[in-house]
């Protein structure tokens, strides 16, 4: 199963990322990485453009590059034999991060598996 | 609130492998390890449900674990020498071992349940048991045996490495060439059963795939400087991108030309792609796993079936054959060579197998042989070898695509 974990930047101060933040975060990516379960991260830019389709036509409503109160900061798209596997991840993830919102969601393939 | 069961089954799957590979390396016994590990288990699904699940989970089960170990020690003081070692190398870990060590303790434990003094079905069972945290149930239920049998191997297993004085070790030198093929046969013999299994098989054999990339990815990062395993990883990380677009709805395999290509999972062909190339920048002469890659590759980097690069793929394929001589390669080759170079070519390879005693029920020559002879044109011989195909192939739905090739030519 494939699982999309995001996390949220709701503007919330976060405390500085020093060395060893980054170091503990470097190990467990590599971590994920080696154990298979890590497909893909990434982080993403506050700035995004946004767009509304409607009838087949798409149409930039906002920006190019407005910044939202409330954005998606990152990203991991893991593979896990279990729901439960997924959340046991994030967890680890937080345990380095401190504090935090984020969200797992389910990524289904073309065929809904 | 969710199903605490549930969350210490994904602990445990998660960590299994860590413990009991830290565990082995102090015990220098993967057996006893493992019982261990199992202990600790017990111990959480005692506790955890009233208690919660601790902070760090998988130092949790270790320390448990450790404890467990120092108690039955202690316990059985006739072995009194090994025991006091033991004994003190227990208690003198106290801290979670570094990445690299738990790198290092995972190679052991695979090369160790991978060992040649185990019979295949036994390494199987071993490799799932403790590097996959697979009980023997769902072991027995993926390889469609009774959970006795699978319970007596895991036990046998463990006697035979013990009563062998197999070290915990990961072998250097001349040996570990061969040590490590006994490794990639199990990851890839695991990949295929899932492979194998159809559409309506129960999930968890077609979730064998899905354990054996995983331990074939686990492999590539714990021993990152063996060519072979990341061929191993890119050629199961190919096939398995064809997982949606290889069975019909009705359940019969297509075959590859005429699978719906974009249905293949483009993100596991990148992370085929990626492998291969990590295999060919260690810049060792092409071993078998990575020459399949690399045939595995050609397919995938075709938009359609009539722009596969078949010239490439034959060649390929002569080099495979030298490193893997085998009766199924020269079929596939013969194959390949027909795409490239017209029909003739492949027939001539395939009339060279014709006295190959392993050949004489295998339904893929008249298969090929079929498909070759029809290209030249020829319809009535074409149509008898895909109905001696029909006649030799175990795969129910393989027979009905057979038997209607050799209906559609007569």
């Amino acid at each position: 199963m494939r699982f999309l974990m995001m996390t949220v930047d709701d503007g919330t101060p976060q405390g500085p990322v020093d060395d060893e933040l980054q170091a503990r975060m470097g190990a467990f990516i590599a971590e994920m990485s080696r154990s298979g379960a890590l497909l893909a991260t990434g982080g993403l830019d506050p700035r995004a453009t946004h767009i509304v389709a409607k009838d087949g036509k798409a149409e930039i409503v906002d920006g190019p590059f407005s910044e939202s109160k409330e954005f998606v900061a990152g990203f991991a798209l893991v593979e896990t034999r279990s729901e439960e596997e997924a959340i046991e991840l994030c967890r680890g993830f937080w345990a380095i991060v401190g504090s935090g919102r984020g969200t797992i969601q389910r990524v289904y393939g073309p065929d809904g598996d | 609130m969710r199903d605490v069961n549930r969350t210490i089954d994904a602990v445990w799957r998660l960590e299994a492998p860590r413990i009991i590979a830290g565990l082995a390396r102090l015990v220098n016994d993967v057996g006893l390890a493992e019982e261990l590990a199992q202990d600790a288990l017990v111990a959480a699904l005692e506790q955890w449900p009233d208690q919660g699940v601790p902070d760090n989970p998988g130092a949790w089960l270790m320390s448990v674990a450790k404890r467990r170990g120092i108690d039955r020690i202690r316990r059985e003081q006739t072995f009194a020498r090994k025991v006091e070692e033991i004994g003190q190398a227990l208690e003198a870990e106290t801290e979670m071992p570094e990445p690299d060590e738990i790198a290092d303790d995972l190679l052991r434990l695979v090369f160790t349940a991978c060992h040649p003094v185990l019979s295949r079905p036994a390494r199987i069972a071993l490799t799932l048991r403790m590097l996959g945290g697979l009980g023997t149930d769902e072991i027995a239920r993926a390889f469609l045996v009774p959970e006795a049998t699978v319970a007596q191997r895991i036990v046998r297993a463990k006697k035979t490495l013990s009563a062998s004085g197999v070290p915990f070790e990961a072998p250097q030198g001349p040996e570990r060439a061969a040590r490590l093929d006994s490794v990639l046969e199990v990851v890839y013999l695991i990949f295929n059963e899932g492979y194998v299994a159809t559409a309506g098989s129960d999930w968890l054999r077609v979730d064998l795939c899905q354990e054996a990339l995983r331990l074939g990815r686990l492999l590539a990062g714990i021993a990152p400087r063996e060519p072979e395993v990341h061929g191993l990883v890119a050629l199961m990380e190919i096939q398995a991108s064809r997982t949606r677009a290889r069975i019909g709805a009705d359940g019969a395999p297509i075959p590859l030309p005429e699978q719906d290509r974009a249905r293949w999972d483009r993100l596991l062909i990148a992370r085929g792609f990626a492998a291969l190339l990590r295999a060919q920048e260690l810049g060792a002469p092409s071993g078998p796993y990575v020459l399949q890659a690399a045939i595995a590759a050609c397919h995938a980097q075709a938009a359609t079936a009539e722009e596969t690069d078949w010239e490439q793929i034959a060649g390929l394929y002569e080099l495979l054959v030298r490193v893997a001589p085998s009766p199924v390669v020269q079929v596939n080759r013969a194959f390949a060579l027909g795409m490239a170079f017209g029909p003739r070519r492949g027939l001539d390879v395939l009339d060279a197998l014709a006295d190959e005693p392993s050949m004489a029920n295998y339904h893929l020559l008249p298969s090929v042989r079929g498909d070759l002879l029809a290209r030249l044109g020829d319809r009535a011989d074409a149509a008898r070898e895909f109905a001696r195909a029909a006649r030799l192939t175990r795969n129910d739905a393989e027979r009905a695509v057979l038997e209607k090739r050799a209906s559609e030519l007569s």
